[in-house]
């Protein structure tokens, strides 16, 4: 992937801009489709930060997206403390523990890292769940404030912004130049005196950050808390098949894969809602064997040979 | 103390066969198959099955999934991984198609097995109390640990004193050695993957009559293998062994004196550990 340049940021300067007024046109239903789309599209851009150069599929979303949420219930419900504290230490914590977990794994080889986020949600969740029902009384935690759907859009738009713009600043700096030398040859980046562990780090702990905070943005949405709902595994199965239909090589390639994904996705859960697990992994298949470098690969392929032909 | 430690081995006894199958699955057909876990419960759901609509014994159904799972696996491997065996240029590349396809793979069982059963594989077979060494345990466990023992027992000799079975063990040391003194790799792959997941439907099977299992748990399964096959290092069987010996311990210590929500954070526990201090297995050798 080349380093996205000043084009590039502009039309997606533009394209936020455009992103803010729909809001303004939409209520009910599509303001609803609208607030996922915008939550799949901030955790898939974050994802795509560190999994897009090194190809390290993670499987964590789902389990810092489940911290922010759930420090927001508990936070609020059980401190009264003001939404505002826990969107900012729950982005905190999930980042320790993601600095913590890529110390541990992404010394070694990428399969440990991809079994050790596999379980990572469901981990949590009963750790959660065992400390909630024996030192906290299992009382149901209450997220009650005056944010509505378009509020929440807004700042999920924002931080989708936020996470654009590092991307493009990441891809600029030597750390982005590094992290493509890791994805191409991890052996070579090492020879090249890269420190290859530390880069990995510093990204996944980025993107523990901001699925974090999209989970406690997000919760005032369900206005009742409980870690089975938060924590859920199938976010970030979500997460990585919207990603990479889009094409993670490039930055704006979840834009590309989250917008279909989320309308088909809702359709299929009204139409088929007890197939969902099947369409899931249909896309998982049309990725490896259809599109291994997602819509935006695939149109830069064709695009390609269209080049060739000319010449 | 007693029972911890009775329950725990006997738990360990599957756990170490479903260990093998992944084994076979990774360390010679290099493909890491995080469909493993629901490979395991379709082994469970047939046990089930069968018992619940026409009274088959589940020992029989183990006998009845060898073959089934066998030829499942084998078309797989032939139809599905192959492909990308062939596209990768490298090992990561082939473990991230791996990785996807298999989760794929994973889903589509999932979604298959809820159209089934959506509910709970809960039947009683054999759950008579017994005693062993003065602590109360019960017979399907006891028999599972022991046919577990059996085939585990089956493979090792296959493994070590047959043809095939040095063919086998040799891809998993080398492919291209295998391949220059004549073995046929990609058949010798295969072989190993249907074989491995053979090995783990009949362990779902088996855990199926102590465990009541549901459509969507087969990954918690593929946690606990690939935790036992990292542990032990990947290839080594003696290490699979006495790795699920200390996963099925520790599982059990947890589970009765702290709460069985726990289990899945101890085996975590545990990763973290081999992780850190010993991350190429208790028993494997240090990779170049």
């Amino acid at each position: 992937m080349k380093p996205s340049g000043w084009q590039e940021l502009l039309l997606a300067a533009l394209f936020a801009m455009l992103a803010a007024f729909v809001p303004l046109v939409a209520n009910g239903y599509w303001l609803s489709i609208a607030v996922t789309a915008m939550m799949y599209l901030a955790l898939a851009t974050s994802w795509a930060l560190f999994s897009g150069p090194t190809h390290y599929i993670s499987l964590a979303t789902g389990a810092f997206f489940g911290i922010g949420g759930y420090l927001v219930g508990s936070m609020m419900s059980d401190y009264q403390l003001a939404f505002w504290v826990p969107l900012v230490v729950a982005p905190v914590v999930a980042a320790l523990l993601a600095m913590l977990i890529g110390l541990a794994t992404l010394r070694l080889s990428g399969v440990y890292f991809v079994i050790f986020t596999l379980g990572l949600a469901e981990m949590i969740r009963n750790l959660i769940s065992w400390i909630q029902n024996n030192f906290l009384g299992s009382r149901g935690l209450y997220v009650l404030t005056d944010l509505r759907d378009q509020h929440i859009y807004w700042m999920l738009l924002a931080v989708a912004a936020v996470v654009y713009l590092l991307g493009w600043l990441i891809n600029r700096s030597r750390l982005g130049f590094a992290l493509r030398i890791i994805g191409n040859d991890e052996t070579v980046a090492r020879h090249v005196g890269i420190n290859t562990a530390t880069a990995k780090v510093i990204l996944f702990t980025t993107t523990g950050f901001f699925a974090a905070l999209v989970g406690a943005i997000i919760a005032p949405r369900w206005s009742y808390i409980e870690p089975n709902q938060v924590f859920s595994p199938q976010l970030s199965f979500l997460v990585v098949i919207m990603a990479l239909l889009g094409g993670a090589g490039r930055l704006w390639g979840p834009l590309v894969g989250v917008i279909p994904f989320t309308i088909i996705w809702e359709w299929v859960g009204v139409q088929f809602p007890n197939q969902s697990f099947l369409f899931m992994g249909l896309a998982f298949l049309l990725i490896v064997y259809v599109l291994p470098n997602g819509v935006v690969g695939r149109i830069e392929q064709l695009r390609a040979r269209l080049r060739e032909r000319e010449a | 103390m007693l029972d911890i430690l009775v329950s725990g081995l006997l738990l360990s006894g599957t756990y170490a066969l479903v260990a093998m199958g992944l084994n076979l699955q990774y360390g010679v057909a290099r493909i890491m198959n995080l469909a493993n876990g629901e490979v395991l419960v379709l082994g469970a759901l047939a046990a089930f099955w069968l018992f619940t609509t026409s009274q088959v014994s589940p020992l029989l159904t183990v006998i009845l999934v060898i073959p089934v799972a066998f030829v499942g696996n084998w078309l797989i491997y032939r139809f599905l991984l192959t492909p990308l065996v062939r596209r990768s240029k490298n090992q990561g590349q082939l473990e991230v198609d791996a990785i996807l396809a298999t989760f794929g793979m994973s889903f589509i069982l999932i979604g298959i097995m809820v159209s089934i059963e959506g509910g709970f594989f809960a039947y009683k077979y054999l759950s008579e109390p017994i005693s062993i060494l003065g602590s109360t345990s019960s017979l399907n466990r006891l028999v599972a640990f022991l046919i577990a023992v059996a085939i585990g027992g089956a493979l090792y000799l296959w493994l070590n004193h047959t043809r095939p079975g040095v063919a086998v063990r040799a891809v998993a040391v080398s492919t291209e050695a295998s391949g220059l003194v004549g073995i046929n790799v990609p058949r010798m792959s295969a072989l190993a993957f249907a074989l491995g997941g053979a090995i783990t439907a009949v362990g779902g099977a088996l855990i199926s009559t102590f465990i009541t299992l549901d459509a969507s748990i087969g990954v918690v399964f593929t946690m606990k293998a690939l935790i036992i096959v990292i542990m032990g290092g990947v290839g080594e069987i003696r290490g699979a062994i006495v790795a699920a010996a200390i996963l099925g311990l520790v599982e059990t210590a947890v589970a009765t004196l702290v709460d069985p929500g726990l289990t899945l954070a101890a085996a975590y526990l545990i990763f973290v550990l081999i992780l850190l201090f010993r991350p190429q297995g208790l028993f494997g050798r240090v990779s170049s």
